[in-house]
């Protein structure tokens, strides 16, 4: 057999796997957009752009959609400076490093949805343990005490919070691995020149690890933008869907409301982002292939 | 020079005042999981007292509870059992292709390399309401096949990703010097490439595993039945009945999954990060 028949014949099923359990979807994901699916119903009518057209007037959808780009932009602002100072910590060595990043990597490595369920206990309306010591500084009183996911701005503030704390640990052991492969001698060299601790941060440091930031950012949105776990376990998009995002809309519109178009019509949403991110990540691939 | 010193202690305060507040801040809900789990039921709802400690002595009720009157076990037994088929089938596919990829197709390798990567970045959320109606037509729904069938697509892509980059590393002459001794390129795949790279197959397969642990869209849509659940969803959804949150249990619960989990990874973390990095850092 030709090296390259043998070639074809060793990735060729790992590819057809993908493209049948992700490109069929996929194709469906706008094919239904565009028709009339329903779970309980089995024909197919084309509908045109009706869907999308229901979809854009209604006023849930178009506050999941801004309620989408507050948790993400709010989200990847957080991670990004949180991140770099967390990884900026952790460069050199030092004694007890490898118990500081298991203890900082668990947010990470737990299952999401359990992570989440820890979260609603601490941020519970009644046994937070957030109002005990709020209270006990005598910060808020005892029966005035915040409602964490009860009240839309400190409901968002808390997915935001929780979506952070999850992401953060993956983003700085990726800006970690940036800032490790930079070579020794040229913050030393700068440091002889007379470069301050903050001149070399920003004129030497931080540009040399720029493409590991975008490459840690690029994978923050998409997994900020398309999640729906957090919202689904701490606040199911409530009050009054003030923390409704798409994917939990697509969710609720097609699972649980059994409008599988409106649903796929919501996520079709997800679309153009994710274009834009893959872009942007075939650049930085392409940037790194060819110096 | 006291200025250089005082600036050297003030230096090393803040650089441990970050460590420490930032590994409080991350790591809190696991030492909140813990208690809560150990706590008995007046300590854990009583308001007065200081909620960090023990103000009882610690009991076993919770954990009871959980392994007693609960699915919690089955639950686990689902996740072990969909995750080492899903290990299979992606290693059966993955390592091959990785390998072809990585030696065989040259410049297109690279290409196809970089898009089967892509398509890691299609989430579940797009592509979860067309799958239960292909889940449904397979007369799959409610069951765990449903998700041994669906996993791979993610896992796949990842570990051809993986691995692609591992067997770069081993020198092509390895090979060629097997098949100047008679082995044909499949055989010197077979009896060279796999067994030296172990390490790469098991970082693939503790990756594949705790992703398929960390799953959470497609078991809820696809799973209806109790006993059915993987852990990822039975513990957040179907710990609660009604309203009632049996925190002790649900944080043991936690607990006691996220735990062997998070020491696996980490033990492979350095691989894994090589994965994301898509090339960025040399």
């Amino acid at each position: 057999m030709s090296s390259r028949k043998l070639g074809a014949a060793m990735f060729l099923p790992a590819i057809l796997y993908v493209l049948a359990v992700i490109g069929v979807p996929f194709t469906l994901a706008f094919i239904y957009s565009v028709g009339d699916v329903k779970i309980a119903s089995v024909g197919y009518h084309f509908v045109g752009l009706e869907n999308f057209r229901s979809v854009l007037r209604s006023p849930t959808f178009r506050r999941s959609l801004f309620d989408s780009v507050v948790f993400t932009v709010g989200t990847q602002i957080i991670v990004l400076v949180g991140s770099t100072i967390l990884a900026l910590a952790l460069k050199e060595k030092f004694r007890g490093r490898g118990l500081v990043r298991f203890l900082i990597l668990l947010p990470w490595v737990a299952p999401v949805s359990l992570g989440a369920i820890g979260w609603k206990w601490i941020l519970d309306s009644l046994y937070s343990v957030i109002n005990w010591v709020l209270i006990a500084m005598h910060l808020v009183r005892p029966y005035d005490a915040p409602m964490w996911l009860g009240e839309p701005v400190l409901a968002m503030m808390s997915v935001i919070g929780v979506e952070s704390w999850r992401l953060l640990p993956f983003s700085t052991v990726i800006l970690l691995a940036g800032l490790t492969a930079i070579p020794r001698d040229i913050p030393e060299a700068a440091a002889v020149d007379g470069a301050g601790f903050w001149r070399t941060m920003f004129q030497i440091t931080i540009p040399m690890i720029l493409p590991i930031i975008n490459v840690a950012v690029l994978f923050g949105v998409i997994f900020t933008f398309t999640d729906m776990t957090v919202v689904y376990i701490l606040t199911r998009g409530g009050p009054y869907d003030t923390t409704q995002v798409l994917p939990s809309l697509a969710f609720f519109t097609g699972v649980l409301g059994g409008d599988l178009a409106e649903g796929a019509a919501i996520s079709i949403f997800l679309v153009p982002l994710l274009v834009a991110v893959a872009y942007l990540m075939l650049r930085v691939a392409h940037r790194s292939e060819v110096t | 020079m006291v200025q250089g010193r005082v600036r050297e202690i003030f230096g090393k305060v803040t650089h441990w005042a970050v460590l420490v507040g930032f590994s409080v801040l991350l790591a809190f809900p696991f030492y909140w999981m813990f208690i809560s789990t150990f706590k008995r039921t007046n300590d854990l709802y009583n308001l007065k007292i200081n909620p960090f400690i023990f103000n009882e002595k610690p009991t076993l009720e919770h954990l009871r509870l959980l392994f007693n009157d609960t699915l919690y076990l089955r639950w686990l037994g689902n996740t072990v059992v969909v995750g080492a088929l899903v290990v299979f089938i992606t290693l059966l596919l993955s390592v091959p292709a990785a390998y072809a990829l990585a030696r065989l197709t040259g410049r297109w390798g690279q290409r196809l390399g970089i898009g089967i990567f892509l398509t890691y970045l299609v989430p579940p959320t797009l592509l979860f309401l067309p799958l239960s109606r292909v889940i449904a037509s397979l007369g799959l729904q409610d069951s765990l096949w449903s998700l041994v069938l669906v996993y791979p697509s993610f896992t796949i892509p990842f570990s051809t990703w993986l691995l692609m980059g591992f067997f770069k590393s081993i020198p092509p002459e390895l090979e060629d010097a097997a098949m100047v001794d008679g082995l044909t390129r499949f055989g010197a795949f077979l009896k060279l490439v796999i067994p030296i790279s172990t390490s790469g197959i098991l970082t693939v397969t503790i990756f594949t595993f705790t992703l398929v642990t960390q799953e959470f869209v497609y078991a809820l849509t696809f799973i209806s039945s109790e006993s059915r659940q993987m852990v990822g969803v039975g513990v957040p959804i179907f710990l609660v009945r009604g309203d009632v949150y049996y925190w002790g249990s649900l944080m043991a619960a936690c607990l006691i999954t996220s735990l062997p989990i998070a020491l696996l990874y980490d033990l492979f973390l350095d691989r894994f990060i090589a994965g994301f990095t898509v090339g960025a850092v040399k």
